[in-house]
């Protein structure tokens, strides 16, 4: 019964861990297949990757979407950690409206949030482009941003800051000596998790998008729709060995998961 | 080093009053107590002191100075946290050094300055240590020097030992007074441990809701409690009550009881409390003729524990507590007729 038990428990895991890596790992050995329709066996080649700087399609959208993440970011994370702070160590009459009002943006469909956005930006005149962009992922954002360093500020409590406050340090030196060291693994999630989000979404973008310009998510998805080609593959893969690069080297540094 | 004077201190949230017109002064070089039970303002006292919290009225004084206004920073104060709230990011030098730091003081004057107060508090070469390889006495240690090496005018304690085990506790309570003195600082702790605050301070005072029940000397307040929650707070006590028949004479339903305390007018109530070490057990046959209190009973319950045996005997309907050291040959045993005595000094007078 025991042994069983295990066995299909081992099973379960197995099928949890195929259901998420194996796609994945299926993208990345027809990165490098020569055959454009993924015939079998594989034929080794780089050659998709040689093509991609040809695309030039590719190429902007992907600078479009490193600096859109990048700038969602650093706006996010800041102003995110900023909201947090207030959360976490002040009393105000509006925090507890002000802390409900948090969560329906991360559960409201992003197609409707991002036909509003675009409904809003019309009405009040700012339109598509980039700059509509990064106001929707930075709006998309903030939320997750803000849970995360509350959650990592709500774990050493205002006491540290108390001890410093009593040695002398300024509201300012205690912040930036003190609380932001120590929140410091809970800003670096944060920031990946804008990143992520803004470098992953698609349905906002697509919609915020000025023609004529795109980012990779939406840009992929057209060249699915004109024929499929590896070098979406191939990108593909550059952005996870770089995106698992980082996540591993953050993790090192701040062992996530166990504690600090 | 400095004088603290607390004018009337008045502090509500909502509906409760945390402090209801305290006044006190601390003066130069003491070691001053705070002691009462959870909620009776003795925190939130020593958090109004540190500025953590703005009283709704009064004044509190350092040095003669409103400080009502002065933000926590530049209050000049050292504070020792119940769990010490060292930085856990930093290593031990950085932690002391931090308020050196901050104040924009040389490096070198910084080593210097963190080596001499790491000898005092007998931790010197620990400076590349971080928090969590130190024990709780280091710990307690390393608090201490970091919010001494600013040189404070004041010394606030937040149940400083309180984390610390019984053994340890006892030697730091040592090291801390003698850090003190040498110091000379003025030092105003939290406790909720009354012999800890016997220990310790020069004077204490009792807080209950929000108010100063009784303060002074350890000894003062501990042999003459002016209250029942007083004597209850402070050690054990057994309460008598009757009404007074003449001068030092109280009539109760146990007998004639003496005291030597001014007494109210004749016929009025009166509570006396006796502290159970006061209190001589002997066999039914007369103790010390000269012990002006006799009571008998049966002795309910005896708890042995080593050096002393506390003793539980049933007189008439109540209870009384009898401490005694154990010198004598004899351990009484359960259901024995004993004779309890006291002197009349040790009868003190308190209102319920």
């Amino acid at each position: 019964m025991n042994r069983v038990w295990s066995l299909s428990l081992r099973i379960y895991l197995g099928l949890v861990l195929g259901f998420l890596y194996v796609p994945i790992v299926v993208m990345i050995l027809m990165a490098f297949n020569q055959s454009p329709l993924y015939e079998l066996p594989i034929v080794w080649s780089t050659v998709w990757f040689e093509n991609l700087p040809l695309n030039e399609r590719l190429i902007d959208a992907s600078i479009n979407s490193v600096a859109l993440a990048t700038a969602n970011t650093v706006v996010a994370t800041v102003l995110g950690t900023m909201a947090a702070f207030a959360f976490a160590r002040y009393e105000f009459r509006s925090k507890p409206l002000l802390r409900l009002l948090l969560f329906p943006p991360i559960t409201i469909p992003w197609l409707i949030t991002g036909t509003s956005m675009l409904v809003f930006f019309f009405w009040v005149g700012i339109g598509r482009g980039l700059h509509s962009l990064l106001l929707g992922h930075v709006a998309l954002s903030l939320p997750y941003v803000i849970v995360v360093v509350g959650a990592r500020l709500k774990s050493f409590g205002p006491v540290y800051e108390e001890a410093a406050a009593t040695l002398g340090a300024s509201p300012w030196q205690s912040f930036s000596r003190v609380t932001l060291p120590l929140m410091a693994p809970g800003v670096v999630a944060a920031a990946l998790f804008a990143f992520a989000i803004s470098f992953d979404q698609f349905v906002i973008s697509y919609f915020l998008a000025p023609p004529g310009q795109t980012t990779l998510p939406v840009e992929i998805y057209s060249a699915i729709r004109k024929g499929f080609t590896p070098e979406v593959n191939a990108i593909s893969t550059i952005i996870i060995v770089v995106s698992m690069g980082l996540m591993l080297l953050f993790a090192r540094f701040y062992k996530f998961g166990g504690e600090r | 080093m400095s004088v603290v004077e607390i004018d009337k201190v008045v502090k509500r949230y909502d509906s409760v009053t945390a402090l209801a017109g305290v006044t006190l002064t601390f003066a130069d070089g003491e070691f001053f107590g705070l002691l009462g039970p959870s909620g009776s303002g003795k925190t939130t006292l020593l958090r109004a002191i540190a500025g953590f919290i703005k009283p709704d009225k009064g004044q509190i004084r350092l040095d003669g100075r409103d400080i009502g206004r002065t933000p926590v920073h530049r209050r000049e104060i050292g504070m020792v946290f119940q769990n010490y709230a060292l930085f856990p990011h930093l290593n031990v030098f950085d932690n002391i050094a931090f308020g050196l730091s901050v104040r924009g003081i040389r490096k070198a004057e910084q080593v210097s300055r963190v080596g001499e107060i790491l000898s005092l508090v007998r931790l010197a070469g620990m400076e590349r240590r971080t928090p969590r390889q130190l024990s709780g006495g280091q710990q307690q240690r390393v608090a201490l020097a970091r919010a001494l090496v600013t040189r404070p005018k004041l010394l606030l304690l937040d149940e400083p030992l309180g984390a610390l085990d019984k053994r340890l506790r006892q030697q730091m309570q040592i090291e801390l007074k003698q850090i003190q003195r040498e110091v000379g600082i003025t030092t105003v702790f939290v406790t909720h441990d009354q012999e800890e605050a016997l220990t310790l301070s020069d004077r204490i005072a009792i807080f209950n809701e929000g108010q100063i029940v009784q303060s002074g000397r350890p000894s003062e307040v501990y042999e003459r409690p002016k209250t029942a929650f007083a004597a209850n707070f402070l050690g054990d006590a057994n309460f008598f009550e009757g009404r007074v028949a003449a001068r030092g004479r109280v009539a109760t339903e146990w007998g004639y009881l003496a005291t030597n305390d001014d007494l109210p007018p004749q016929g009025q109530p009166v509570m006396l409390a006796v502290r159970p070490e006061k209190i001589t057990i002997g066999p039914a046959a007369p103790v010390g003729a000269s012990l002006g209190n006799r009571l008998t009973g049966h002795l309910a319950q005896a708890v042995y524990s080593g050096m002393s045996t506390t003793y539980r005997v049933t007189v008439g309907a109540r209870e009384v507590i009898v401490f005694e050291q154990n010198r004598g040959d004899h351990v009484f045993g359960p259901g024995e007729t004993v004779s309890l005595a006291w002197l009349p000094t040790h009868s003190v007078v308190v209102t319920p």
